[in-house]
């Protein structure tokens, strides 16, 4: 034995270790793989050896080489035989190893649990560190249930390195395994006062990790932080409470207004930049949560702005970029304060720093008038032309898009420009994703503005005529379909359909979906031509356009695509069709001649063809009518047949079926869950009241009225005279429409661009440069927005009888609603949803003995501003508090004698007991999941636990309220009240956020 | 929460990587790979924050070496500022001026040191001196063991 020993070292006296490994790697650089393919080889020597100090070498040149890309999953076992060395060396080798490549999934990760569960036990607490700290890397769900016990009891060890590192590891158990977080909350809450400051900052980072998960549980420690906040001054932990107050201030406003003065001495008086960033952040999303009514609102919002500001003007880009950032949350709800600020923002848009102006671009959209759009495009064109990378021009793309088209094109004045400028982003290069969004925009504005339509589809009818021969697009093929459907939708205002008709006839190896496009629309060009050729009865130009629009619509045929084929043979049967007719009326017609050839002229006239009486028109009636855009939530609006109630359980879950088959209830309930919670709220529209309807009925009238893009029904002359309009203007057009010219595009918008500035200011000439063309600006800004010629931008869109049309605007405005912020999103993922209510399950132990303290902490708190704050503030922290473990205990009534008990503390008030078992015939269902974690013999434990401490707690309870010196008859009473405020602000806070939660239906 | 932390030189080899959410290798193979030419494109005097999929790039060039963290949305790019600039501080302490060379040889000192000052991608310990304390005296611990743990290795003692 002690011979293979030396025989094993005197070998290992050889061995490479991780330095020469190191060096070996560096040194070999030309044949880097094979120097390793063979060090893996003399590391699987070493692994086979008896040594651990061998084996311990092997292994750290394994991870070195992991990190190097090399898979060293094969050597799992022998990195656990490391890790089980009672030698700290080579265990920090073996833990090391394991957190850099063991996987949760790891069937290997069964081996590891008693030797972890030793090192968490061992009395060196470098042992422990060394486990926790590895664990965290890799645990898996198996884990985290069978150490979680033994990492929850290092939570009261003596030593703060211990209990730190437990605390931070305990978030990680809670990741995997969600019950544990129930019986581990209480101790959790427990560090939050810790003495050692570590641990405490520890456990406000886990607090806060988890309560932005869901931030409505920990609605009860805001005390308990609010302290925190007030008396500690370490940052990193102030940051994190801070941003902790930031995700439950959409909760509850009225936590939002007391942070607001600590938050805006903090700004004030704070030198650390994270710091103060965090604090603007979190009383932006008060200023959002809360929306209005607090006086000095406007002041704080100002502070923002201002601060803001100087981060933006610094040299720091860094600071620079968080500026913006910020910036743009403040401009969803407060875009005049934002406004003022336009000089600078405009400013980083010249910024070398990409991700800057990307920044800045967010943030444009809310400064564009009327008067500076077209300048800001062109600028925005400008950096297109010179931006490197598709990244950032995709954004510029979609950014000038979104700025024009917001609030319906409320900007634009000449379209004319628009239509030219979206032509010239197609013509540039982007992202295969970004052609269909311009396709969109030509369609919805040539849709929806009426007036533009000859300009825009002969326009449309060039891009197809230049792009016919080419066979590389060096355009966006989605502009193809646009044009090809615009060009086909709104024949009529073609100048030359029989053009348009032979380029897009020219057209190869389309893609299918376009092709297909271009089959339809072909059509539609063929029955306008043959429509002209027939009134001007040239049945021979008839014949040739058949003849080459069949030619092509045959090599369609040929087409693999299976949908191209069918168009093709449709369209192509349909011409047939068409041309047996025509051949009969040709053939009628010469008949005619042949009949009336020697009668006077005064009889031609009635040979004529009108338009209604021509074969052209008979096709035409396929296209008929006017298409309009579907409005984004029609679906949402058609309204619920009378009778049919979408919230009704369609078969009512028996509690016996879903105990014997509890993953099949499981599903259902995630069924009626989602069902329950969504048209509660579509429904909300339609079940207005006559009055509220009355009242946004006036609302929109009015908003009607000062909307000069609006479409008025009777104002259909406006309509006509802004065709007329448009008719002199189009003018022009004739010049433009050169094909040489589509060469030099990226001119062309700016015709209109001096046209503006022209019309503004005649006396300037144009071609004054850029600064001269912003004070212009400038100075033209004064004048009344009115100013500007209207375009009728229709608002025709197809929404179901009896939706009103002001929903729709609302639908427009979303981009800047301040409720969008709020919208938070209650569904949790399945494993975060059992964290629900979980945790003041079992904590009322911790409930009780905190609860004095929260009410300390308040009263000092009060005591503190009790000139500012009103007393009923402070309290109703308290009184949720109270609320929630109430609610709790009722989530575990298992059966009805503990009712009993709830109506002892409650006699007397029918209306809240009645209340709370319609809460109570809701929540059985969460009980049953509930339940499905925990044995029915302790299910039953656990209510008669209940029962004492809720008494208990009663007179804890009371115990404090003598502290506030009140009478005992007084207390029962003040009880009462406060649950009745409880259930109240419970409803209020519900309705002022418009979440809907199951139980409020049964209220 | 600090997703993971890159450590990566311009040449774009990777120095350092800690994983706080464990994923496939070849997942966290792509991703740095794809970061790493990200940020190594990116110019000197450009912002050090990034948005990348559903979470935000931090990252610091100290001499040759590139600190890149990625942290979720609504965590403060500042303070993972300070958390770079603390590690860079504390491997300075530690290895008195270091230089990627130092890292190189002894990257598991790196790591000892990076897991006593962040846990499960939480700052774990904000004081200097304590981690620096904790580091001091596992190394003592393993030095203690050393000499007589070297015979018993050599089946000599």
């Amino acid at each position: 034995m002690a011979l293979k020993k030396v025989k094993g070292n005197i070998e290992r006296m050889f061995d490479k270790n991780l330095t020469d490994l190191v060096r070996g790697i560096r040194n070999n650089k030309e044949n880097e793989v094979k120097y390793i393919s063979q060090c893996m080889e003399d590391i699987k020597q070493e692994l086979r050896q008896d040594n651990l100090a061998v084996k311990s070498n092997a292994i750290a040149k394994l991870t070195y080489l992991q990190m190097l890309g090399y898979d060293i999953s094969w050597a799992g076992f022998n990195i656990i035989e490391v890790m089980s060395s009672n030698k700290f060396t080579l265990k920090r080798i073996g833990y090391l190893a394991a957190s850099q490549s063991f996987h949760c999934d790891s069937e290997l990760l069964m081996l590891t649990t008693n030797m972890i569960r030793k090192e968490l036990n061992s009395q060196n607490q470098f042992d422990a560190g060394l486990a926790l700290t590895s664990l965290s890397c890799f645990i898996s769900t198996d884990l985290a249930r069978d150490l979680s016990q033994d990492i929850l009891t290092l939570l009261s060890s003596t030593k703060p390195y211990i209990r730190k590192k437990a605390v931070l590891m305990m978030y990680k158990v809670f990741l995997k395994y969600p019950e544990a977080l129930r019986p581990a909350f209480p101790k959790l809450k427990e560090k939050l006062e810790d003495p050692d400051p570590g641990v405490q900052s520890a456990a406000v980072n886990v607090v806060c990790e988890l309560a932005r998960k869901n931030p409505k549980n920990y609605l009860s420690l805001a005390p308990v932080f609010f302290k925190l906040m007030t008396t500690k001054t370490n940052n990193w932990m102030l940051i994190k409470i801070i941003k902790l107050f930031g995700a439950l201030t959409p909760l509850e406003p009225r936590l939002g207004k007391k942070l607001i003065e600590p938050l805006t001495n903090l700004i004030h008086s704070t030198s650390a930049m994270s710091l103060l960033y965090e604090c603007i952040n979190t009383v932006i999303a008060v200023l959002i949560s809360i929306s209005s009514g607090m006086p000095n609102h406007a002041a704080s919002i100002q502070l923002c702005v201002q601060k803001l500001r100087i981060l933006i003007e610094d040299s720091d880009q860094n600071l620079k970029y968080l500026g913006l950032l910020a910036m743009s949350k403040i401009l969803k709800t407060h875009p005049k304060s934002v406004q003022a600020h336009k000089d600078l923002i405009l400013q980083c848009l010249e910024d070398k720093d990409e991700s800057i102006r990307l920044r800045a671009l967010d943030l444009l959209y809310g400064m564009v008038s009327k008067k500076n759009l077209m300048e800001i495009v062109k600028k925005l064109m400008l950096h297109m032309e010179k931006a490197e990378g598709t990244l950032y021009r995709d954004e510029l793309l979609s950014k000038i898009i979104q700025i024009c088209a917001q609030n319906n094109y409320h900007f634009i004045t000449n379209f004319e420009w628009y239509v030219t400028v979206l032509v010239e982003l197609a013509q540039m290069e982007f992202g295969s994703k970004q052609g269909h969004i311009i396709a969109d925009q030509l369609i919805d504005v040539c849709v929806r503005v009426t007036a533009i339509r000859p300009f825009a589809v002969n326009e449309m009818s060039q891009v197809l005529d230049v792009y016919a021969s080419s066979t590389q697009f060096t355009i966006m093929q989605d502009v193809l379909y646009a044009s090809a459907w615009l060009c086909g939708e709104f024949v009529t205002e073609l100048q030359k359909p029989e053009s348009t008709l032979i380029s897009m006839l020219k057209y190869k190896n389309l893609p299918q979906k376009i092709e297909i496009v271009f089959l339809q629309n072909i059509l539609k060009l063929y029955a306008r031509c043959l429509m002209l050729y027939e009134i001007a009865e040239d049945y021979d130009k008839i014949d040739g356009m058949y003849e080459v629009t069949q030619k092509k619509l045959r090599n369609s045929l040929k087409s693999p695509e299976i949908e191209v084929q069918e168009r093709a043979s449709t369209t192509l049967m349909m011409l047939e069709i068409v041309q047996e007719e025509i051949m009969k009326r040709k053939e009628q017609k010469g008949n005619l001649i042949d009949e009336h050839e020697d009668e006077s002229d005064e009889t031609k006239p009635t040979t004529k063809i009108d338009e209604e009486h021509t074969v052209a028109a008979s096709l035409m009636v396929l296209f008929a009518g006017e298409l309009n855009p579907v409005a984004p939530k029609a679906q949402k609006k058609v309204p619920v047949p009378e009778g049919l109630d979408l919230d009704d359980l369609i078969e009512e879950p028996s509690l016996d079926e879903s105990s014997s088959s509890d993953s099949e209830y499981e599903q259902m309930g995630n069924l009626f869950y989602k069902s329950e919670q969504k048209p509660d709220r579509e429904r909300y529209q339609p079940e207005l009241t006559e009055e509220e309807r009355v009242k946004i009925r006036e609302a929109r009238k009015h908003e009607q009225a000062n909307n000069p893009h609006y479409l008025k029904g009777a104002a259909k002359r406006d309509n006509d005279n802004g065709s007329d309009n448009y008719q002199v203007e189009d003018i022009p057009i004739a010049e433009l429409a050169l094909p040489v010219q589509l060469k030099v595009l990226s001119k062309r918008s700016d015709k209109y661009l001096n046209l503006e500035s022209g019309k503004s200011k005649k006396k300037k000439s144009k071609s004054k440069g850029k600064e001269k063309r912003k004070e212009k600006k400038v100075e033209s800004s004064t004048d009344g927005e009115d100013d500007a010629p209207n375009v009728i931008v229709s608002q025709n869109i197809e929404i179901p009888e009896g939706a009103t049309l002001s929903d729709s605007e609302s639908s427009h405005d979303n981009m800047d609603d301040p409720h969008r912020a709020l919208n938070i999103d209650l569904d949790l993922p399945s494993f975060e949803e059992s964290l629900v209510g979980h945790p003041k399950l079992t904590d009322k132990d911790e409930k009780k003995k905190t609860k004095k303290h929260d009410k300390h902490d308040k009263k000092r708190i009060k005591d503190k501003k009790s000139a500012k704050k009103s007393p009923p503030q402070a309290e109703d922290l308290i009184i949720n508090d109270l609320l929630l473990v109430d609610e709790v205990e009722q989530n575990q009534q298992d059966d009805s004698s503990h009712v009993k008990v709830q109506d002892e503390i409650l006699v007397g008030d029918n209306e809240v007991q009645e209340k709370k078992k319609k809460k109570h015939s809701k929540k059985d269902k969460d009980e049953k999941e509930k339940r499905k974690h925990r044995h029915a013999g302790d299910g039953t434990a656990d209510a008669g636990k209940d029962k004492s401490k809720k008494k208990t707690k009663k007179s804890k309870r009371k115990e404090g309220d003598k502290e506030n010196t009140k009478s005992h008859s007084k207390n029962v009473g003040k009880l009462k009240m406060e649950f009745d405020t409880l259930v109240k602000t419970d409803d209020d806070y519900e309705e002022a956020h418009g979440i809907s939660t199951p139980s409020k239906e049964f209220r | 929460m600090m997703q993971f932390m890159l450590l990566f030189s311009r040449q774009g080899k990777l120095r350092l990587q800690k994983w706080y959410n464990a994923h496939p290798d070849k997942l966290k193979k792509k991703i740095t790979r794809e970061l790493i030419t990200m940020i190594l494109a990116r110019k000197p005097k450009m912002c050090s924050f990034l948005e990348w999929r559903d979470l935000k790039i931090v990252y610091k060039r100290y001499a040759s070496l590139y600190f890149c963290c990625a942290i979720e949305q609504d965590d403060n790019e500042l303070l993972t500022l300070e958390i770079i600039h603390r590690y860079v501080e504390l491997l300075d302490k530690y290895f008195g001026s270091v230089c990627e060379l130092d890292i190189i040889f002894n990257f598991e000192k790196a790591y000892f040191i990076l897991d006593e000052l962040l846990l499960g991608g939480e700052i774990q310990e904000t004081s200097k001196k304590n981690v620096l304390k904790a580091i001091a005296a596992q190394d003592l611990l393993q030095e203690e063991e050393t000499p007589q743990g070297f015979f018993e290795d050599h089946g000599l003692g």
